[in-house]
């Protein structure tokens, strides 16, 4: 599965993109969130406030209750300020 | 129609372009928004966007202002990269028979854009660099159309 990080949660986490292969464990974005949390000082720091992060599954907007399914992109950002 | 480009662009050639050889318009309303200097706080606007999905984003917007109101056209046009103040960001044109639908929809593009759209602003100043953050104002002007309720009835 491709992960993507846009604006300040790109610069926190240090990634632009990346491959992943997920636990079997990992059914939500949330829990997609809680185990991003683990994997490092940088990951931890950039979803520290997690509430405030959005998420697109294959670029929809969707809520951290949803469920992650048969996702191939999946996108972490702060709200948006375009316009 | 939609578009995102590092380029700038000309209000007056995209209107031209739209009603081309149309003699059914009656009313085009156009919206440009601009980089603000805020008295010399901001040197320069960097606009980070998700390309794929920005544009997926945007044809939503327009395909709901559609089926909400009787447009005859519309554009979106959005930059990215390094702007300037004074510099165009965004601009929305609608057109439509009757003006309460095409100012309606301007709204409505700006206002769902401002809180869908991802993109992201990035300010540098003479104090340094900062995201900008999302306003919650954005969030309520957003809101007023889910009521289904157009604001000119």
């Amino acid at each position: 599965m491709r992960l993507l990080y846009f604006a300040w949660v790109k610069e926190k986490t240090g990634v632009a993109a990346e491959d992943v292969t997920l636990p079997e464990s990992v059914a939500t974005v949330a829990e997609l969130i809680a185990w991003l949390k683990t994997r490092g000082p940088e990951f931890a720091n950039a979803f520290d406030q997690a509430e405030v992060i959005r998420t697109a599954i294959d670029q929809a907007h969707v809520h951290q209750d949803a469920k992650i399914g048969e996702a191939r992109e999946i996108a972490f950002f702060p709200p948006v300020t375009g316009g | 129609m939609i578009r995102v480009q590092q380029e700038n662009f000309d209000i007056g050639a995209e209107i031209a372009a739209l009603t081309d050889g149309r003699t059914d318009i009656g009313a085009i309303v156009s919206f440009t928004g601009t980089v603000r200097d805020q008295h010399g706080a901001v040197t320069e606007m960097t606009l980070e966007h998700y390309p794929g999905m920005t544009e997926a984003e945007l044809q939503r917007i327009e395909a709901q202002a559609n089926s909400r109101w009787p447009l005859q056209a519309s554009l979106i046009v959005h930059r990215t990269g390094a702007l300037k103040p004074g510099d165009n960001i965004v601009l929305v044109l609608t057109a439509s028979e009757h003006r309460e639908a095409a100012f309606d929809a301007a709204q409505f593009f700006m206002d769902y854009l401002k809180t869908s759209a991802p993109f992201w602003k990035r300010e540098t100043g003479p104090d340094g660099s900062k995201w900008v953050e999302a306003k919650a104002g954005d969030e309520t002007a957003a809101g007023r159309w889910s009521t289904g309720k157009n604001a000119a009835e």
